[in-house]
């Protein structure tokens, strides 16, 4: 179990999706201005990542890793370079499926989240959560944890800069660097604060 | 866009349409890619193929194709195209590809190609969508190889790997900036580069969301 909670921990601090890895930056950067949007943007990527980062899991151990099909009797068959095709559809899929599900079952959650829902398949925090799940060769359990924990840990950033952005409206900055320039700057100084957390040993 | 002539479309992306500074797209590897040189112009000249290639063969099936599949043909696509640079790379230049690790396959969501391909090349011609793809590969080049170049050099004192400063720990002059290796300094990089940007081309700058009265009024203010 412990082991579990410190790959959660890991994934959303020391390996911050968005502030350390620049993964998902450019819905990071375009929805950061309120706050409501960013938690619901926040949710549904922290939903969409817990559910994908498992399911590529599983189709990569049982279908496309080298020898995976030896319980279809073809254990000579190594499919891993189609990986990125399946993964991105898995991606699309779910995200088809989430948004189908929500609108039929949960409708409030799903007008919250309105058009974020769609824009996350081509969100790359998504995909490079599976990306680096496969590379580092997780099993489904900590693939789980892991993709809780990236999630959370996306979500976690986009609400604090997005908190930052509604303070820093009414601030005079220089006129170049207006808008998309002062975000990036202020990226730049949350990513130096999170950069503190890689010291934590787990 | 119909009459713009080739050079236009090759050129307007690099400085006046910036697919990063302005469009905001295709941010996320423009940061995590660029600590050396070398891995830096390896990414360009990936992402530029696949832009250039993408827009081509969007373009060419784009009166065949029902506008409610179009995502995901466009995906399968540029997947597929991402896959073969992916294949040629782990062939070829196995070191570099290791170096990049998830970022090849992160080209599939990077939002020049989809972003490119939904607004140019969906309405235009193959030639001149594959000249866009050029451009805004360009583009997104320009800025890379900036930032790539800055970090590399007063990061670990070399380009390229060769030796510009000496630093200090090989008994030279140089004292190099760490930080440079670290990821914020990407941010503070490409931001000082659309504020220089935007400063020769004053249309791009964003309008302010309230304006500041002055503190004073004018005629008592002395």
């Amino acid at each position: 179990m412990e082991h579990y909670l410190s790959l959660f921990i890991s994934a959303v601090f020391v390996e911050n999706m968005a502030l350390m890895l620049f993964l998902g930056m450019c819905t990071f950067l375009a929805v950061s201005k309120k706050v409501d949007t960013a938690i619901g943007l926040g949710i549904a990527v922290i939903v969409v990542q817990t559910i994908t980062v498992p399911v590529n899991n599983l189709i990569y151990n049982y279908l496309l890793k080298d020898g995976a099909l030896a319980w279809a009797g073809m254990p000579d068959v190594d499919l891993s370079f189609l990986g990125f095709l399946c993964y991105i559809g898995v991606i699309a899929a779910m995200v088809q499926i989430l948004e189908m599900f929500l609108d039929k079952f949960v409708p409030a959650l799903y007008n919250a989240l309105g058009v974020f829902l769609p824009l996350i398949t081509v969100n790359c925090a998504i995909l490079g959560a599976s990306l680096f799940m496969v590379e580092r060769s997780y099993t489904f359990p900590e693939s789980l944890a892991y993709g809780v924990g990236a999630g959370a840990g996306w979500a976690l950033a986009i609400v604090l800069l997005a908190a930052i952005r509604e303070k820093m409206k009414y601030s005079d900055v220089p006129a170049g660097l207006r808008g998309l320039g002062i975000t990036f700057m202020t990226t730049g100084l949350m990513s130096l604060g999170f950069m503190s957390f890689s010291g934590l040993t787990l | 866009m119909a009459t713009a002539s080739t050079k236009t479309i090759l050129i307007k992306p690099i400085f006046m349409d910036n697919p990063i500074a302005l469009q905001i797209l295709g941010v996320c590897s423009a940061l995590a890619v660029t600590t050396s040189l070398q891995v830096t112009l390896v990414m360009c000249v990936a992402l530029t193929t696949v832009t250039a290639f993408s827009n081509l063969f969007i373009s060419m099936i784009r009166n065949y194709m029902p506008s409610s599949i179009r995502i995901i043909i466009q995906m399968t696509i540029i997947a597929s195209l991402v896959i073969l640079v992916d294949q040629v790379l782990k062939a070829y230049a196995f070191e570099i590809s290791k170096q990049l690790s998830v970022f090849v396959g992160l080209i599939i969501t990077n939002c020049i190609v989809m972003g490119r391909a939904e607004a140019f090349a969906m309405k235009n011609p193959p030639i001149p969508s594959f000249m866009d793809g050029i451009g805004n590969g360009l583009g997104y080049s320009v800025v890379l190889i900036v930032v790539g170049t800055l970090r590399e050099l007063f990061g670990s004192g070399t380009l390229l790997g060769i030796t510009i400063l000496p630093t200090v720990a090989n008994g030279g002059w140089y004292q190099p900036n760490g930080l440079m290796l670290l990821a914020p300094s990407a941010f503070f990089i490409i931001a000082f580069f659309i504020w220089i940007l935007r400063n020769k081309y004053d249309e791009q700058v964003e309008k302010n969301e309230f304006e500041m009265k002055p503190h004073t009024i004018e005629k008592g203010a002395h």
